[in-house]
């Protein structure tokens, strides 16, 4: 690709975010599920779970080896609609602590290319809490950027000046809506306009309903609003439309 | 016959009940003791059961009493049933001619319920008779046992054959008993079944096939059926509704019934048409007649109660769903009443053989259609049952989801030749179809998981040894099979438990403890908000929280309970009564029969529209409110239906005909859109037939089954089935609600990447056949191919009438998720704008 078309697929292409304010910081929610932080020029990425299927393998439950790929195509292609300086991946990378050592050749190569030129961090999390092997990035436990920090797993308060600016993943947000007696549950980015949680974005990760009360403890009840992933765009909701599973 | 085939005990003991040996008994005696298989055709109330047993008992009288200290002979005869509950009941039915005749036989059963030191011992010391069920004997199959225990048995017996090969338990069992031939060789099968339509596939089934050529039929006995049943529909004097399932119409005739008869079976279709009968009845018992409910979600425990009730004769009535269909027996049953659509000729008749279980006596029987349609639906089965017509399915092909179940199953038991296991395997009429190559690929998917992307060798459940035999990788392999082994698996259930009610302003928490009312399926409670009510276990209640794995709910006083929607049953109208159907439309000369009132709506459809013909397909279209309709009337079930009118909806939109919906029931279709149809279709840019083409099972069809949640579902049995998803982990329930999260997940990684897995194939295979019905669906646009018929009209037609009343009441179909969710997201903006 020259220099002029990718100069130029910046701007034609520019991939379209719904804009809301965290902690006072405009971001930018996109319907992959990922989070993009123009001023910063980053993009945040919660849950890959990267090797899942063969954390499964290993346990004698077969299922398909083809998560790993999907996920990191799909990121890819992410990566190639915004290229970002730095990406934050917010823990539970790797579906256990020897996924990335398991990381067949190809896929490492893949994840390799994606680093290149990038500032790379690895938040870890429940599932990965080491540094992943041979690859590139620096591991964190979390990490604070001016007015947000990036942390895996949510601090379980409400409204305190901890928690302001936090962005997170672990809960794999989900929400259900109800209309014309059909449900609909896809996965969601969960605000209350001080913290944020994303969605897990893995090819294999199944979500929680946001009605769990494991929102209970980070969310003033039924105070927030979520944003489901649809096709090309996201459906904003507030909490109180939303049903249980 | 020769009665000298029984032996003077025997003789005895039938001349002291005042009976003799009925020649059908006499006959399988003797077919078995040539060692023949046989397949027995009787009626209900012709001592089926017993004719099964007696080569047994004759055999086992003979060989005499085991001398103290001489070894056990092994498991002489096994009794299979679909039922655990007939199973125990046989069991104890039997237990009387063994004891009177003084025959020295121990029977057991072994079902799911039976305590694991009973099983065990069974293993040490096992009886003469065992009375199981299919998927006990695939567990005993799978165990390293099971050549010693299997090796002496002579007899399988299988009750209710012609229920058991229609679904996947019967490719199970045709497996099992594949195995059991293996390990016994010179094993005879016998066969119990209703009257269906071709024995020849039930013989097929019951022996061992040949590599090649003609395929190998066991032998026959039929029993002609007794009196015929005298059935009757209902002659109401209120008017038949247009449309809906309810019958409420008729529930003072059916309690007038009630009071004319001693027992009164009355059948429904589903579980909310029972609960609402069973709800209509009671409001006008004024002789508080005890009548009682019985279905497959009801607490055991009550359904007990219910089912011992009846026994003892306690009962006027039993309103119940398939449930109870099968061959226990309930006493004495003079009436049985078919509330709804009979949906097939043998499903009725085998309903109607519930009542009076003496042969020589007509059944009786009355037939209650809910619906226009329903009335010539009962019609064309009433026509059915006069001329004893049957329409019971072809026999299924083996599943493959099935097969690799039980592949794992043998290498649980012994170490695996795959040459003589795939030999054993075709051996079964169910999947003599079986090619190498198809074996081969769920060898792999068992070891592996089948991926052409070969990352999990390291992981292999199944290996290869030096001596060429496939074992399992690990004991705890075995242990995960035994508690995954079975084709049932159940849609997610949740528990309903009974609470105290929060609704009375206190805002205390919904109180624990209650007492549980039953199951009901997570979909429906899905769709449920606090308040709610819905009528359960025959009382309204209301909906109060969710937690966990159990629904809240707690009594209400309500009058108006909003009702489980009509899920529209399991079955299909069967293609024999669908054209049963076609035919007295496309003749007006039939309808004699028929009430006046529905006669009435035949004759003004006639003079307002066309009549259906018999071969070909009626389109009318028409205008109404600010929209345009389309409904058309192929009677090809429900199934079929809504898959056409998920294709022709899609194929509409690209041709610009704006469609906005569909709704489908047994009998007809309706698309709905902006576009003007009657204009389209008559000037021929949207030429009928094109729209109809056959070709419309192919990228459209494909496009829709990616997005569509019925594939998703199948895919989710069928993985459970084939043991990629764990059914439940040692020691560890894992809930319906998590596995129906991560397969879907898995169904798209796995389109996505390797759409010709095994898995993906048995899903089609299963989607093709049942939710989809696309094979029958195949057949009706190559029938009407050339006959289609538009009607164009300035409103709506008598015939269109019912399936247009149907829109809002069922689920329409064919809007795509993003949009209603945007249409969500603009009832907000509204909302907020207001």
């Amino acid at each position: 690709m020259s220099a002029l078309t990718s100069h130029l697929r910046k701007y034609v292409a520019a991939p379209v975010c719904h804009d809301i304010q965290i902690n006072g910081q405009l971001v930018g929610l996109h319907d992959s599920g990922v989070l993009w932080w123009p001023e910063e020029s980053t993009l945040v990425v919660a849950d890959l779970h990267l090797e899942k299927g063969s954390s499964y393998a290993r346990r004698g439950v077969m299922l398909p080896p083809y998560d790993t790929g999907a996920t990191l195509e799909k990121l890819a292609g992410v990566m190639d609609a915004f290229d970002p300086a730095c990406v934050i991946c917010l823990g539970d990378s790797f579906h256990d602590a020897d996924g990335s050592d398991r990381l067949p050749a190809p896929y490492r190569a893949m994840l390799t290319t994606l680093q290149l030129g990038r500032e790379w961090i690895w938040v870890t999390g429940n599932h990965d809490p080491v540094a992943p092997v041979r690859l590139c990035g620096e591991t964190v436990d979390e990490v604070r950027f001016g007015a947000l920090t990036f942390r895996h797993e949510p601090v379980e308060t409400v409204g305190t000046s901890e928690t302001a600016g936090e962005v997170c993943g672990h809960l794999h947000p989900a929400a259900r809506v109800r209309r014309l007696g059909r449900s609909i549950r896809r996965p969601c980015f969960a605000t209350d306009g001080t913290r944020l949680v994303l969605p897990a974005f893995g090819a294999l990760t199944g979500g929680l309903n946001v009605t769990d009360e494991a929102y209970g403890m980070i969310f003033r009840r039924r105070q927030f609003s979520v944003f489901l992933l649809g096709n090309d765009r996201l459906f904003p909701f507030t909490a109180s439309r939303l049903v249980g599973d | 016959m020769d009665a000298a085939l029984l032996p003077s005990r025997f003789q005895t003991w039938f001349a002291s009940r005042g009976w003799t040996a009925r020649p059908h008994q006499l006959q399988l005696i003797d077919h078995l003791s040539q060692g023949h298989s046989t397949l027995l055709i009787a009626p209900t109330g012709a001592g089926k059961t017993l004719a099964g047993f007696l080569p047994s008992l004759v055999e086992l009288d003979a060989r005499g009493k085991r001398k103290p200290g001489q070894a056990g002979n092994g498991i002489h005869t096994l009794y299979i049933s679909p039922l655990k509950a007939l199973a125990v009941d046989i069991a104890r039915n039997l237990e009387a001619p063994v004891a009177e005749m003084g025959l020295p036989v121990r029977l057991e059963t072994r079902t799911g319920d039976t305590p694991s030191h009973k099983r065990q011992r069974q293993k040490l010391n096992p009886p003469d008779i065992l009375l199981t069920t299919p998927e006990q004997i695939a567990l005993l199959l799978s165990d390293p046992a099971s050549e010693r225990l299997f090796s002496s048995l002579k007899t399988v017996i299988l009750d209710e054959l012609h229920a058991l090969v229609t679904s996947k338990r019967g490719d199970l069992l045709a497996l099992g008993l594949a195995r059991l031939r293996r390990l016994a060789p010179g094993l005879r099968t016998v066969g119990l079944s209703a009257t269906v339509a071709e024995p020849d596939d039930l013989r097929a089934y019951l022996v061992d096939q040949p590599d090649l050529g003609q395929r190998a039929l066991s032998h026959l006995v039929e029993v002609s059926g007794g009196a015929r049943p005298d059935i009757h529909i209902l002659d109401s004097e209120e008017r038949v509704p247009w449309s809906g399932h309810s019958s409420r119409y008729a529930i003072s005739d059916i309690y007038s019934l009630i009071k004319a008869h001693n027992v009164s079976l009355l059948f429904v279709n589903t579980r909310s048409q029972a609960e609402m009968v069973f709800q209509e009845l009671w409001r006008i018992n004024d002789d508080t007649l005890p009548i009682a409910l019985h279905h497959g979600s009801l607490d055991v425990g009550q359904r007990r109660k219910v089912e011992a009730a009846m026994a003892a004769g306690s009962l006027r009535a039993v309103v119940a769903t398939s449930s109870l269909d099968m061959g226990i027996d309930w006493g004495d049953i003079d009436l049985v009443v078919n509330i709804g659509a009979p949906k097939g000729a043998s499903r009725l008749a085998q309903r109607i053989g519930r009542a009076n279980h003496r042969m020589d006596e007509p059944s009786k029987a009355v037939l209650v259609p809910s619906n226009r349609f329903e009335v010539l639906e009962c019609q064309a089965a009433l026509a059915a049952s006069r001329r004893g017509d049957q329409d019971t399915p072809p026999l299924r092909k083996g599943a493959l989801d099935v097969l690799a179940q039980h592949i794992l199953g043998l290498a649980c038991a012994a170490p695996l030749d795959l040459a003589a296991t795939y030999d054993e395997i075709r051996s079964t009429e169910t999947y003599r179809h079986l090619n190498w190559e198809t074996f081969e690929k769920a060898v792999d998917f068992v070891a592996t998981g089948g991926y052409a992307l070969k990352s999990y060798e390291q992981y292999a459940k199944l290996r290869k040894g030096k001596d060429g035999l496939w074992r399992i990788a690990h004991p705890k392999i075995a242990q995960q099979y035994r508690l995954n082994v079975g084709t049932i698996v159940e849609a997610p259930m949740l528990k309903v438990r009974l609470v105290r009610s929060k609704a009375d302003g206190r805002r205390t928490p919904v109180g624990r403890g209650g007492r549980v009312l039953g199951e009901m399926e997570e979909y429906f409670l899905e769709q449920l908000t606090p308040g709610d009510t819905f009528l359960f276990g025959g009382e309204v209640v209301r909906f109060e929280a969710m937690r966990e794995n159990e629904a809240y709910v707690s009594r209400t006083h309500s009058d108006n309970p909003m009702i489980p929607s009509y899920m529209g049953g399991k079955f299909p109208l069967s293609t024999y009564l669908a054209e049963g159907v076609r035919a007295m439309l496309a003749t007006p000369g039939s309808w004699r029969e028929l009430p006046d009132q529905v006669r009435d709506w035949l004759e003004i459809q006639k003079e307002k529209s066309l009549l259906p013909s018999k071969d070909g397909l009626l389109v009318e279209t028409f205008p109404r409110a600010d929209k345009h309709y389309m409904v058309c009337y192929p009677f090809e079930g429900r199934l079929a239906h809504q898959t056409l009118g998920m294709l022709l909806t899609k194929r509409l939109e690209r041709l610009g005909a704006r469609p906005m919906g569909f709704v489908a029931n047994d009998y007809a279709l309706s698309v709905w859109g902006l576009g003007d149809l009657s204009q389209l279709f008559s000037s021929g840019r949207i030429p009928l037939d094109a729209l109809f083409e056959e070709d419309i099972l192919g990228d459209d069809l494909d496009a829709w089954l990616a997005e569509s949640s019925l594939m998703k579902r199948t895919f989710r049995n069928v993985s459970v089935i084939a043991g990629l998803i764990e059914r439940r982990h040692p020691g560890q329930e894992k809930t319906g609600r998590q596995v129906t999260v991560s397969s879907d997940l898995i169904y798209d990684v796995l389109r996505a990447h390797e759409p010709d897995h095994l898995l993906l194939k048995a899903t089609w295979n299963d989607a093709a056949e049942g939710l989809l019905d696309i094979s029958r669906l195949g057949e009706l646009l190559a029938r009407i191919r050339g006959r289609i018929t538009h009607s164009g009209l300035p409103h709506v037609s008598p015939l269109a009438v019912p399936i247009l009343l149907e829109i809002g009441r069922e689920p329409v179909y064919g809007e795509a998720m993003d949009a209603l969710l945007e249409a969500a997201a603009g009832d907000l903006v509204s909302e907020a704008m207001e």
